[in-house]
Parts: C-alpha cells; structure tokens; sequence
C-alpha cells in the first residue's frame, strides 16, 4: 500500500475492527451550528465530556446573516442554534469563532486559512464539504451527527476504508478556465456517483499549476462526484500558504514539519484501485442546466436531448429540466438571469473576488440583477478591503456582504426567490437548494460575473 | 432510535427517481432543530415533492398515494447523496421506514441510515426493476428482509438475493447496539495510539 493515502489513513487506525472497520483516529474535528447540536446532547445524556478537546474547533456559519452581524439574528430558530454551538462549546471547553468575531467565517474556508488544517492529518466535520481541506494534502472527509458525537466522546469512528481513485489532469488549461470548471468538467463525465466509494488524489499538471486557493476549490466539489474526499500531494504551493499562519508551526518546529511533509506522496509505483486522466485542454468554462452538479455542460453548449440519456434516467432528466424550465437540446447563452451568487466554501475566497472583479472592473451590474458577493470568512472581507477590491467592485454597482454560507444553502435571509435564476458560485443545484422553488446554474467566478455584468448568461471568454 | 432487528416483511413505497438527494428528503429550512426529534422530521420528509407552497398536498406523489405504504422505501439508484445532514436518516426513520432498498447508495447517507438503525439494502439493478414492476403491479407487493440471513426476497416473484451488510454492523443491528457504546471501550488502546 503505497498511495499518499494509504499512508496517512495507515497511520491513523487505532486498530482494525472485527467485520472489516477500522477505528480511525482524527487529529482534527470542526463543529457548526447545525450538525453538531444533536451530538452535544448525546454527551450529556450519556454523562461524558469531550476526550480531546484541544482538537476541536467551532463556528456558527450556515445561519449567519450577511449583514447586521453585530445585532442578534432575528429569525428565533437560526439565532437559538448558534447560542446553542456557544453554549455547548463553553460548556465543553471548546475554542469558538462566534458570529461577528474577527476570526469567524465558513468553517471550511477559515480552517485551512488558520493553518488549523495541516497536511498528514485526518480531519472531519458534519458537513460534506469538509473534503475541502484535502487542498492541504490531508484526509478530510463529512460525516454524520452521530459520527460527531462518536468523535466528541473519543477522538475516533469507525469507518471501512474507501477504495482510492487518481485523477490526473494534464496540461495547460485555457482563457477563463478554472479550478471551478475542472470540477464540474470532472462532474459532468464522472456524473454525481462517479467516485462513490472512493478517495481521490487530484494530480497532473494542470494540478500543480493551481493555487491554494484553487486546489481549496476543486477538492470542495469532491464530495459532488460522490467521493468521500478528494485531497492533493502537498508541495511548496501548499508550504508558501501555510508558512507563518496562526496555527502552523513555527521556527526549527516548522522546518521540522516541513521535511515530514515531504514525505507526504503517493510512490511511484503506487497503485490505485481506479485511475483517469484527462487533458486540461478540454475543459471549458462551465454551467449547469440542470438538479443535481453533474449536469453540467461548457457554457456555450447544448442541453442533451433524450436520446443522448439511458432510459432508466429519463423519468430523473425529464423532471429536472422541467424544474429548471429548460428544454432538451437547447443552448444556454443569451438566456436572461436574476440573481448572482458569489461565494460559499467553494468559492468564497480572495482569488475568486480577483476574478469577479477582474472582468466587473470598468463595467457595471446590469439593471435587474440582484447580486449578492459574500466573503468566504471576515480575513477574506479584510483582504478584499486591503486590495481595493471593494472599490472596484462598489464602482461596478456591487456590494461586499459579511461572511457566512448565505444563499448556498439559504437557511440565513438569502433565499433566492420561486421561479428565479441564479448563476451561482456555490456547490449544489438541486431543487430548492437555494430557496423553495429556486433554479440555480453552478458556474465560476468569472461566468457569474459575466451574466452579473450582461445580466445573461455570457461566456466570459468573449467580454472584450 | 434503537431497536433490534431481525425479519422484516412489508409492504413498500416505490421512488423510482434516481440521485435523489437529501436535500429532497430534508430541505434544509428543517435543519434548525437543536433536537433530535424522529417525528417531526419525519413528518417533513420530501416536505416540498408532499405539499405544495401553500401548504396543499400534491396528490399524485407516492407518499400522498394511499394505495402504498409499509416500512420499507424503494427508490433509484444513487439515494441520499449531497449534504451530510443525518436529518435525513432521522426523517426516514420518523415516518417510519426501518428499510431503504436501491441499487446504490451515496457514502454519507448509507453511514447515517445505519447509525440510526435504518438498514440500506443494496440489490442489483435487475432486482431493483423487477419490483418497481411488481409494485407497479401490484401495490400491495411485499418485501422479505432477513437480516441473520442477509437476504431479501421479492414476495411476488419470488427473486431473492443476499446483500451485503458489515460483520460488525449486523452485530450492531441484531442486538441494538451503537458505535459509541463500542468506541467508550477502547479508551486505553487509543491512550496507547496517542502515545506512539
């Protein structure tokens, strides 16, 4: 067993379970409002505390309204869940980011930008998208409320280890074309359950060449192809982004660290139980037209027809293109949109901002269209701010937003309304993901911005 | 909730959808709950393919048809994937369901049903469209789940096949036990592993 992940998940098991389980250990656990209350009320019902609370860390973000974050939430029910992960927290002795702190975001944004999430380490939360922090060359996968509470009562779960899966994408990849893309691109081919049952390494060029924010991007969406989580080999990209941050070691701690992490890479003679590769010069700017993030298509394409889909998935296919209010075989671009979304775990960083306001800069909103730009964490806002994004942005007719996971999910005030489209930066388009009623389109920074500025859908390749 | 599981024979509510998300079976709107109320989630489950906005029931959805019903769902391929939330799983469980059938399921959810003594059954795609059919058929088609046994059985057919449930898991589900009554046990051995 010589994969990067064989090596780190080796490392973590306590010790094999009868039936097949191992008893993983996990250096790291996140807790947000909404997952984590049922798991608090185990403990007590139970009369335990937490074994290893210096491992875990929490912070309201699904609930928190994008503005006004220094009055208390209005909405009873959202603002007695986030008293609730800091009452448990205090109770616990937990370290908490509460709404409106300096240091309070998405829980998935601020982890990796704290250094909290380091390569080799095995890291999990409620929530499927903690595959995000695999962007630092670490295990990190979503569980359940129960598999919270096992963690809060013994640092561990049992889990059957997945099957490893390496996706390779080689070469350069073209105008416009991001880590966003390469996700749906990689969604669209493998559909939603493509890598169910696995654990992917993301390697190639086209890999490489990434950014950390990027690689945060792409990992994000591994849990869409149905992978547990999706991680990339760390290397100087991945120590650049992490050397002097909050959490990360420092001094002869850190070079120390730093030679470890070395290590941390699949053999040469690894071998993967499934392996694919594509070639970056394939992928173009994406957009989803239908329910579920692997119907996605490049954005200047074609919506199948029915003869293009397997007869078992016409009922799924004909209900979801009746949702969006689509019809097989017809083209996106030029359609009108309502709203634009920038933000959530999967894109509410500092790059994607610089890529909104790269094409925003010296256009403006076009009349109709609500956006909303929501920083992924108050650092990201602080950066906007000290780039002169903001100005840029505020010039084009744009407003900056508090940070939290907003209209991803739409259980703050940011519900897009029935009927309306929404070109998003988010991770989920299924039915009433954003709203009851609401059509959403997954596409890049730089799409959105794009129908943001048109108030169409636009392919950003062909703004001058 | 916890409880101990040996045969069951039912009959079943058909899906025939594939990738349904748990988004579908608990919209998020119901995820504020700090409890873990069984009833009232599942009293929301597929909230919004049951009722309609204003609160009016949508007659021809397969949980609003009162010629099915029974413990156990069938649905499509691909069920439960998406959001972690084991709101889902709670709500299955609330309304009633003790078995899902499909001919797969997404990682997280299958954890979760597991973990709140709801047993995935996987079958092959064949078994999977030959009960639709029968179901279609005939509503009231029954289901035997044998979990000693590891089999399950098309009543109407008789198709049988045995699916594949984890040695530790099945002990789990016969004698009512959870994960965290086994890992309160181990506490020296991960003292020991933190050591190393």
């Amino acid at each position: 067993m010589n994969t990067l992940f064989d090596k780190i998940w080796d490392a973590h098991v306590v010790q094999h379970v009868e039936g097949g389980l191992d008893q993983l250990y996990i250096d790291r656990l996140y807790c947000h409002e909404v997952t984590s209350p049922q798991a608090f009320d185990g403990l007590r019902a139970r009369g335990i505390g937490c074994f290893r609370p210096d491992r875990i860390f929490c912070m309201p973000d699904h609930n928190t309204p994008t503005e006004g974050q220094d009055k208390p939430i209005e909405d009873p029910v959202s603002k007695k869940q986030v008293d609730a992960l800091a009452a448990n927290a205090a109770e616990f002795g937990l370290t908490h980011f509460g709404m409106n702190d300096p240091d309070n975001g998405i829980i998935h944004v601020v982890g990796p930008e704290k250094a909290l999430s380091l390569p080799g380490m095995t890291i999990v939360c409620g929530d499927s998208h903690t595959s995000t922090h695999g962007a630092v060359g670490a295990v990190a996968f979503g569980i359940g409320t129960s598999e919270v509470e096992m963690v809060l009562a013994s640092q561990c779960i049992l889990q059957q280890k997945p099957k490893s899966m390496r996706i390779r994408i080689e070469g350069e990849l073209g105008k416009c074309v991001t880590a966003k893309d390469m996700a749906l691109f990689l969604m669209s081919k493998l559909t939603t359950s493509g890598a169910t049952g696995y654990f992917v390494e993301y390697a190639g060029s086209a890999v490489r060449s990434l950014s950390m924010e990027g690689r945060l991007t792409l990992c994000n969406l591994s849990i869409e192809m149905g992978a547990r989580g999706g991680f990339i080999a760390p290397d100087e990209t991945t120590f650049a982004y992490l050397k002097g941050r909050e959490y990360a070691p420092k001094g002869a701690e850190w070079d120390k660290a730093v030679e470890a992490w070395k290590q941390l890479k699949s053999e040469d003679d690894a071998v993967f139980d499934r392996e694919i590769v594509f070639d970056a010069a394939e992928i173009a700017p994406m957009i989803t037209y239908g329910t579920n993030p692997g119907m996605g298509m490049a954005v200047n394409g074609y919506i199948p027809t029915l003869d293009d889909i397997p007869s078992e998935g016409c009922q799924s296919f004909c209900k979801s293109l009746k949702y969006m209010g689509f019809r097989p075989g017809e083209m996106l671009l030029g359609k009108p949109v309502d709203y634009v979304f920038l933000g959530a775990c999967t894109n509410g960083r500092i790059e994607d901002f610089r890529a909104f306001a790269s094409i925003a800069a010296g256009r403006h909103k076009a009349p109709g269209i609500v956006a909303w730009l929501v920083p992924g964490s108050w650092k990201v806002r602080r950066q906007i701010e000290e780039e002169g994004l903001d100005k840029i942005l505020e010039a084009a007719g744009f407003e900056i937003r508090q940070p939290g996971c907003s209209a991803c999910l739409a259980m703050n005030p940011d519900k897009i309304p029935a009927g309306k489209y929404c070109v998003s930066t988010s991770n989920r388009n299924f039915e009433g993901r954003q709203g009851p009623g609401s059509r959403t389109l997954l596409a890049s920074p730089l799409t959105a911005a794009a129908a943001a500025v048109t108030g169409f859908i636009t392919d950003p390749r062909l703004l001058p | 909730m916890k409880q101990k599981f040996d045969i069951i024979e039912s009959t079943c509510v058909p899906l025939p959808l594939e990738n349904v998300d748990t988004d579908q079976i608990i919209p998020a709107r119901f995820l504020k709950a700090t409890t873990r109320d069984e009833r009232f989630f599942g009293e929301n489950l597929f909230r919004d393919w049951r009722y309609r906005p204003d609160g009016t029931l949508v007659r021809d959805f397969v949980l609003n048809d009162p010629r099915y019903g029974g413990e156990i769902l069938v649905a499509g391929r691909n069920f439960g994937s998406g959001s972690s939330r084991e709101h889902a799983a709670w709500a299955i469980a609330g309304y009633g369901f003790k078995v899902v059938i499909s001919s797969f399921f997404a990682d997280i959810h299958k954890n979760n049903e597991l973990n709140n003594f709801v047993l995935p059954v996987v079958v092959t795609p064949e078994f999977l469209e030959e009960l639709f059919s029968s179901i279609a058929a005939d509503p009231a088609t029954k289901v035997r789940v044998d979990v000693p046994a590891q089999t399950v059985t098309n009543l109407a057919t008789g198709r049988s096949e045995s699916f594949e449930l984890n040695a530790y898991k099945k002990y789990c589900l016969v004698n009512a036990l959870d994960d965290i009554d086994y890992l309160l046990l181990q506490k020296e051995k991960i003292e020991a592993y933190e050591k190393k």
